[in-house]
């Protein structure tokens, strides 16, 4: 499987043609598709079409210096909107939703010469962990088809893993790149809070949300950030920090970095192979002259229950507007508007949206407001406090990214709450707007994928670039390839 | 402090969110809804005393742009995805009158 890096080089010296690699992912689409449910919609003429476009930019006089990633197919999770296919975030409510616009990402993406071939599947609205939430089909993972992909990006990163194409964005709110990126063996990175414009992102969660990059490598994401990261006037969370030059950095040397490690993150209840290859990944890390330095997070353990409360009262608010007027799925003979409202948003959410619509409008509603949301907001800020301290002291900070590898279909969708706990090592980063990034770091007794997260301070993306790009250059395991 | 959601605050909370909810669900979601408010409840022994609430994850405050008319979407596009059209409106049942709460 070529990574995009190798894709972008081979375009470039002529080797292969824009056509032909987007070709290429269009037959590896075909072929391994129907068995894992990774795309909801492919482009396919569209893109063949640009890729002769971009193949004639190629040959003219400038050399296409302009387009840092001609040819490059990518392909991108169904809640970022395009303006051509569909948008349906997975949901019925949006089945054959055509949206009027480009979300930024995908812009920057395409006025950099990438190719969006397709839209991936997710979880509904991006809620779920296992990407069995999806109200079209579940994903199933490359490495294993009995097997879920990790959500809500599952789509995303089962594409990646399973070499339908070299690159994807997903979008992460609690763990929702980072999750799928480790049960599938790929890299996701999800930037901090507010670096990548959430233009275009069907919003979720508002302080939450964050589109990032799914790959087979570090070099890759880096390449990816590059272009899709920076201020955004239509985004009024966008940072204006510069971005520097990612790719550059990446080769700082491991040796004098401080990796934090939360000593509770590794105790009961995280899966002993998984276990094994964080603690065995740190090794490596400190054999190539990094050091370990124990830090605490003492309000981590309230992460997944501040979060819920949060993002869902934040969504409850959110998804208010899918109420079978503007776009979308409307129920036939309403009583009168208010069954209009109810009627279509019944038939067009799934269980878990509906869910979480009403855990966030109880946590919001009179009488409960104080003792949910505010307190959910100030432990978000002991959280943040928590992070802050710890990096006084650490320069990154080491973590599983899911207490399992991948488990069976079925397993855990029946019961909301135990789905919601798998999320334990990823909520943190979200509500404390940190970026973090899941590396591939061994494989269980099953050949199933294992990945580790770095978490690093606010805008610190290239210090995790780095660190995961020269653990890559000591290790192989993003290099080993489903059946 | 285990207080379950009764199902009249599952039909209340269905009604403010305009959701349509069949008694099954009422009754299944009552459920469900419970054992996660028991989970999140777990916050009420932290100590928050003093500490200011975070709504933003990076500090970013009073983000405006120039009052300047700029592009936006045409009626045409706008409208392009409503299940019912009249021109340049969204065509519902009668808002007013309609006796509903």
């Amino acid at each position: 499987m070529r990574t995009a890096r190798e894709t972008i080089n081979a375009i470039r010296c002529g080797e292969l043609s824009a056509d032909r690699a987007v070709g290429e992912c269009l037959d590896a689409i075909q072929r391994k598709d129907p068995d894992i449910g990774a795309f909801l919609s492919v482009s396919a003429e569209r893109a063949r079409d640009r890729a002769r476009h971009v193949d004639r930019r190629l040959t003219a006089p400038d050399g296409a210096v302009d387009l840092p990633l001609a040819g490059l197919p990518v392909a991108v999770k169904d809640n970022l909107c395009t303006d051509f296919g569909t948008t349906t975030c997975a949901s019925k409510i949006l089945e054959g939703y055509q949206s009027p616009y480009s979300a930024h990402v995908v812009e920057r993406l395409e006025r950099a010469g990438a190719i969006v071939i397709g839209k991936c599947n997710l979880d509904e609205f991006a809620m779920g962990a296992s990407n069995e939430y999806s109200a079209y089909k579940p994903v199933r993972n490359p490495w294993d088809g009995n097997r879920v992909a990790g959500g809500s990006s599952g789509g995303p990163a089962a594409a990646v893993a399973a070499g339908m194409v070299p690159v994807a964005l997903g979008s992460d709110t609690g763990g929702s790149i980072r999750m799928p990126a480790s049960l599938c063996g790929v890299v996701g990175l999800k930037p901090t809070y507010g670096r990548v414009s959430r233009y275009g992102l069907v919003a979720f969660g508002s302080s939450l949300d964050q589109v990032g990059p799914l790959a087979r490598t570090v070099e890759d994401a880096a390449m990816v950030l590059s272009v899709i990261a920076g201020h955004d006037p239509r985004d009024a969370t966008s940072l204006e920090a510069p971005i520097p030059d990612y790719a550059a950095g990446l080769g700082k040397p491991i040796k004098g970095t401080r990796i934090g490690m939360y000593r509770s993150f590794f105790a009961d209840g995280l899966e002993q192979h998984t276990r094994q290859a964080v603690e065995h990944a740190i090794d490596v890390l400190t054999g190539a002259g990094a050091t370990t330095v124990e830090v605490d997070l003492p309000h981590a353990h309230y992460a997944v229950a501040c979060y819920y409360i949060i993002a869902t009262a934040e969504c409850s608010s959110n998804l208010a507007r899918f109420d079978g007027v503007h776009y979308g799925h409307r129920t036939a003979d309403p009583d009168d508007i208010i069954d209009l409202y109810a009627a279509s948003r019944h038939d067009g959410f799934g269980p878990e949206v509906i869910r979480r619509i009403m855990l966030g409008a109880y946590a919001l509603s009179s009488g409960y407001y104080d003792a949910y949301y505010l307190r959910a907001m100030k432990v978000r800020t002991l959280l943040r406090r928590d992070f802050a301290r710890a990096f006084e002291n650490v320069d990154v900070i080491v973590a599983p990214v899911s207490p399992t590898t991948a488990y069976r279909l079925g397993e855990k969708s029946a019961d909301p709450l135990a789905m919601y706990l798998t999320d334990v090592f990823t909520t943190a980063a979200n509500l404390a707007g940190l970026c973090a990034m899941s590396v591939p770091c061994g494989f269980d007794d099953r050949g199933l994928p294992i990945g580790m997260q770095l978490i690093g301070p606010v805008l610190s993306e290239q210090r995790l670039l780095a660190l995961g790009h020269q653990y890559q250059q000591l290790t192989d395991h993003h290099l080993r390839e489903p059946a | 402090m285990s207080e379950p959601i009764t199902e009249t605050q599952v039909r209340h909370i269905a009604s403010l969110s305009r959701l349509k909810l069949s008694d099954e669900q009422v009754h299944t979601f009552a459920h469900e809804l419970g054992a996660i408010l028991d989970y999140v409840r777990q916050l009420e022994s932290v100590n928050v005393e003093g500490v200011e609430p975070t709504g933003h994850a990076v500090d970013l405050y009073d983000v405006f742009r120039d009052d300047e008319v700029g592009t936006s979407l045409t009626q045409d596009q706008a409208t392009a995805n409503a299940p019912q059209r009249d021109g340049a409106f969204f065509k519902v049942p009668k808002v007013l009158d309609s006796g509903a709460a």
